[in-house]
């Protein structure tokens, strides 16, 4: 009688909401995070594209996908997903090279796999793998890893960056790494070999100069100086720039941004949706939308620093910051302090496949918050 | 040496996760710091400059043209309008399938098939979001069939545009002309910043002469573009002054051009145009009082309409390549020899220097013989006119009167004389194009002729002259200005088109003065009232050339007919089998002025190669004159 009764105390503060939250294995803070940024992002979309509902539809389809998929992964256990992930991140790296051979060419570049029934970018499949491949090697390790270990990590983040920068996608490469690099620092990686290779990438700077294709080295020096191309590759950048300062703090409201709805900026609705936020919204729209942003990666490292086995926090860490990474790059790019690198602004920017991936791995997170055993009771 | 083996520790491990953790959060603390300086940085900071180029980005400045001048008639008939032509505009951005379009239109009968490829060569040329006009001008089934289909034309429209439209068409196609598109050559004349945004600019005539006034200043608006340059949105214009907008682009509105009032009456100048029907020819009318041109007509005429929508190529080549040339202003720039016509102003330099009395008589045995010389002047009276005076000698036209007298007169004194009463100069109208005619002198034909031997002057050239052949030749409008300082017993008015301007907006016209020339001078000036009377003989005499044609007028006339001789064909004129002997025929003119006795219009006439001056060329000045005189009792 007595242990019914502390059955029954523990479970009696849930409401119903909570009751379907926890069955379902979500994390309601972050799920209205993600669904309020996602939100905006429709509100943003409509403007952006020009007031034409169509767009804003398909991509309110897109989201439902996305939190499908974020629903099905919050219910795969931590435990199954480590068991999974080199399998997973060996069929990543198998499909890079599908593509690399047999992909579907769009815009100058090969990313694409046509498997009859789906078409999409397996670079994206990576962002997750990649990751998840980290945080599994070092499950079992002692921490810090020990140098050899490293390399092998290292290499295991490398390899598919560079299969996808030669795609070429250069955006997705430096996430790819990003995330399989961030899971080592937290894994205590000695600051002695940071420092090493923060010096051979130094080094290196000029011969990777060398393997650039043309696109990208004019990216990087039309950063350096956009004015000296006004009307070429320097064009985006500048305009991008009047539309965020020409918003000053208050914006010119919705639907009434100049830059974007007279068409002087260009990828309104993909890679520079964070300037038709500055320029309709202005500073404090930008603020609360960072805000957002930084609850959402606060929450991940938060599950991160619950989390109850190495795998997982690794795991959950890396994914958080590799989802700052993505609004820094984003939002450094648009506003001009960082060169143009073609990453979308994640759940605002119009377009699927990252969306999928990013709810995927915010579904990862909640599985592994929901999944943590109460220590102390 | 054993390698070293470390032991997993769980609570070390995540010690040193943790501080990765925090390591992380505070890079991620301090690049959105970052990030937000910048922001602060484009957005607060250095937000006024980004306000402006984004202003800079979507504003534009357009010109707006202004609404072009009115041209009346004396009696404020309207002679150049500006009406509303609906057009048919095609944006070929708008388009998915141009040719197919057009090809769509064309069956519909609302292009000319055979323009496809000339506007589909246009499209190509200019950009893709500017207007292509498919059609000038639509008459109401054409726009009601467009619009019914509209839909099925997206990127087609009708437009309503100000075109200039001139009602009496032919009619004053010379002396008003017409407006034409603005080509480059107009732009190098005139000033551009003022033509922005206008597209038709003054040709010939009228129109060309007051430009200035006409056109009015161009104004100027703000638009707003999108990044391609496509006029989204035209802002608000101030009507009242120039405003500073922004503190720095300036928008005012167009000043509309003047209103030209003529001298012209158009019930004269279709009254000339109806007499010379059929015919190549000219009359030009003048007011003896002011100098007013009160009708100047060229036949045939065209449609200046043509030239104000565009004229087609076809239509254009049709105009150019119509053996009556009826773009060629026969009053103001065909020279003709004046013939008979120039009679009064001879027998008043004869009467001036003294070289015959005015009842002094001549026997005319119907030829003239230099002395020395076996050559024969004939006169066109082959039996001849027996013994004439003066007034008799100029009622019948005697030729050998003139020759007689004339070669005593000498070439120098008759050049002298003809030129002092406006003839062999321009008289100095106020439209364009006008040629001088010519007096010959002992001077020109040394400049003329390149041979040594063709310099010289030959006493039979002075004979010839005498009856106005040869060298001599003028233009109708000369003639008409001549015969006026006869009525005017010598005072020179310069013949003018324009009497007036008057502002749209306020309505106050302004007066153009008249301009008088030097006057013409005689010691005895008698003289004036013998040559009237000589010219009244003409028309009312018992052998006058002219008293058929004048009988039973209520005004009196004082005319002259005149029949010249065309010698040749002009050198740039083929030769065409058919139409060589009506194009030999003699020009038939006639110059008056009325009433003789209080004269206030003077009138020249001529009809190419319409034989006798007296049968052909009078009937048209007498139909002219009939109608001045049957308004002026009205």
């Amino acid at each position: 009688m007595f242990e019914q009764t502390q059955a029954f105390e523990a479970r009696r503060p849930l409401s119903l909401p909570a009751y379907v939250m926890r069955s379902l294995h979500l994390d309601t803070p972050l799920l209205l995070a993600l669904l309020a940024v996602s939100a905006i992002g429709l509100v943003v979309l409509y403007s952006a594209v020009g007031q034409s509902t169509g767009p804003v539809v398909s991509q309110a389809v897109r989201l439902c996908i996305a939190l499908a998929a974020l629903l099905v992964m919050a219910q795969i256990p931590p435990a199954a997903l480590r068991k999974w992930a080199p399998w997973l991140f060996l069929a990543g790296i198998g499909l890079l090279l599908a593509t690399l051979f047999f992909g579907e060419v769009g815009k100058g570049a090969r990313r694409w796999l046509n498997l009859g029934v789906v078409r999409f970018q397996p670079s994206e499949v990576l962002k997750i793998a990649v990751p998840l491949m980290v945080a599994w090697y070092l499950h079992d390790r002692a921490l810090p890893p020990a140098f050899h270990h490293v390399l092998v990590i290292v290499l295991a983040a490398f390899a598919p960056a560079v299969l996808i920068a030669i795609q070429p996608d250069l955006g997705t490469a430096v996430l790819v790494a990003c995330a399989g690099l961030f899971a080592l620092l937290l894994a205590g990686l000695r600051l002695r070999y940071l420092f090493a290779a923060g010096a051979l990438g130094l080094a290196a700077l000029p011969v990777l100069w060398h393997f650039m294709l043309d696109y990208q080295r004019r990216r990087v020096l039309t950063f350096m100086n956009p004015e000296s191309d006004p009307l070429g590759a320097g064009y985006n950048i500048i305009q991008s720039k009047i539309a965020i300062g020409s918003g000053g703090i208050f914006g010119k409201g919705w639907l009434n941004g100049t830059q974007a709805h007279l068409e002087f900026l260009p990828e309104r609705a993909t890679d520079f949706i964070f300037a038709v936020i500055g320029e309709e919204f202005g500073l404090l729209g930008l603020l609360a939308l960072l805000a957002l942003y930084l609850f959402i990666v606060g929450r991940g490292l938060y599950i991160a620093a619950n989390a109850q086995d190495t795998f997982s926090r690794l795991l959950a860490g890396s994914l958080s910051l590799t989802f700052f990474v993505y609004v820094f790059v984003n939002a450094g790019m648009v506003s001009g302090l960082l060169p143009v690198v073609g990453v979308p602004l994640p759940l605002v920017s119009f377009g699927g496949t990252s969306m999928v991936t990013l709810m995927a791995g915010f579904g990862i997170l909640m599985s592994i918050h929901t999944r943590r055993k109460l220590l102390a009771a | 040496m054993a390698p070293r083996i470390r032991f997993k520790d769980p609570w070390q491990e995540q010690r040193l996760f943790f501080g990765r953790l925090i390591a992380g959060a505070v890079v991620i603390v301090l690049l959105t710091g970052l990030l937000v300086a910048r922001l602060v940085h484009l957005q607060v900071v250095n937000h006024p400059h980004f306000a402006d180029l984004s202003q800079d980005n979507r504003i534009r400045i357009e010109p707006v043209p202004p609404t072009r001048g009115l041209i009346y008639d004396r009696h404020g008939q309207i002679l150049a309008e500006n009406v509303p032509a609906y057009q048919l505009e095609l944006i070929p951005e708008q388009v998915a399938d141009l040719p197919e379009t057009l090809t769509a239109l064309a069956e519909l009968g609302l292009i000319a098939s055979g323009e496809i490829d000339r506007i589909l060569a246009l499209a190509r040329r200019q950009r893709r979001f500017e207007p292509v006009t498919l059609n000038f001008r639509m008459d109401d089934e054409q726009v009601a069939t467009f619009a019914v289909r509209r839909q099925h034309f997206p990127g087609v429209d009708i437009r309503a545009r100000l075109r200039r439209h001139y009602p009496f068409g032919e009619a004053t196609a010379h002396a008003i002309g017409y407006v034409g598109g603005l080509s480059a050559r107009d732009l190098e004349r005139l000033d551009r910043a003022n033509y922005a945004g206008t597209s038709q600019v003054g040709k010939t005539g009228v129109e060309f002469a007051y430009e200035d006034l006409l056109h009015g200043r161009v104004g100027y608006r703000q638009v707003v573009v999108n990044a391609r340059g496509r006029v989204l949105q035209r802002l608000e214009m101030p009507q009242e002054r120039p405003a500073l907008v922004e503190g720095r682009r300036t928008s005012r509105p167009p000043v509309p051009g003047q209103d030209v009032v003529l001298g012209l009456d158009i019930r004269l100048q279709l009254a000339a145009m109806e007499a010379l029907a059929g015919r190549r020819g000219a009359v030009v009318v003048l007011d003896t009082r002011d100098g007013d041109v009160l009708a100047m007509v060229s036949t045939p005429g065209f449609d200046p309409n043509l030239f104000s929508t565009g004229i087609s190529q076809a239509d254009y080549q049709a105009l150019l390549r119509d053996p009556n040339n009826p773009l060629f202003d026969r009053a103001l720039r065909g020279i003709y020899p004046p013939g008979s016509t120039i009679k009064p102003q001879m027998a008043l330099a004869l009467l001036h220097h003294r070289v015959v009395g005015p009842g002094e008589r001549l026997f005319c045995p119907g030829h003239f013989r230099l002395p020395g010389s076996s050559h024969r002047f004939r006169d066109w009276r082959r039996e001849g006119h027996g013994h004439v005076d003066l007034i008799e000698a100029m009622a019948q036209s005697c030729d050998v009167y003139f020759y007689a007298h004339g070669s005593t007169l000498g070439i120098d004194r008759m050049h002298e004389f003809l030129t002092a009463v406006g003839l062999g100069e321009r008289t100095g109208i106020d439209i364009q194009g006008e040629r001088p005619g010519l007096v010959p002198s002992r001077e020109w034909k040394r400049a003329a002729f390149r041979r040594r031997e063709d310099q010289a002057w030959f006493p039979g050239e002075t004979v010839i002259a005498a009856i106005g052949q040869g060298y001599m030749n003028a233009t109708m409008l000369q003639l008409a200005h001549s015969t006026a300082v006869m009525a005017t017993r010598g005072v020179r008015i310069q013949p003018r088109l324009a009497i007036a301007s008057s502002d749209p907006l306020n309505g106050e016209p302004i007066d153009f003065p008249s301009v008088e020339l030097s006057r013409v001078v005689l010691e005895d000036e008698r003289h004036w009232n013998v040559i009237r009377d000589s010219m009244i003989a003409v028309t009312r005499g018992a052998r006058g050339t002219a008293r058929m044609q004048m009988r039973g007028t209520g005004y009196l006339v004082a005319g002259k007919t005149g029949t010249a001789q065309v010698f040749s064909l002009g050198q740039d004129e083929e030769y065409d089998e058919e139409a060589i002997d009506e194009r030999l025929r003699d020009h038939a003119l006639f110059v008056a002025f009325a009433p003789a006795e209080a004269p206030e219009i003077s009138i020249a006439v001529i009809v190419e190669n319409g034989g006798s001056g007296s049968s052909v060329a009078a009937p048209v000045a007498r139909a002219v004159m009939d109608r001045y005189f049957a308004d002026r009792e009205r």
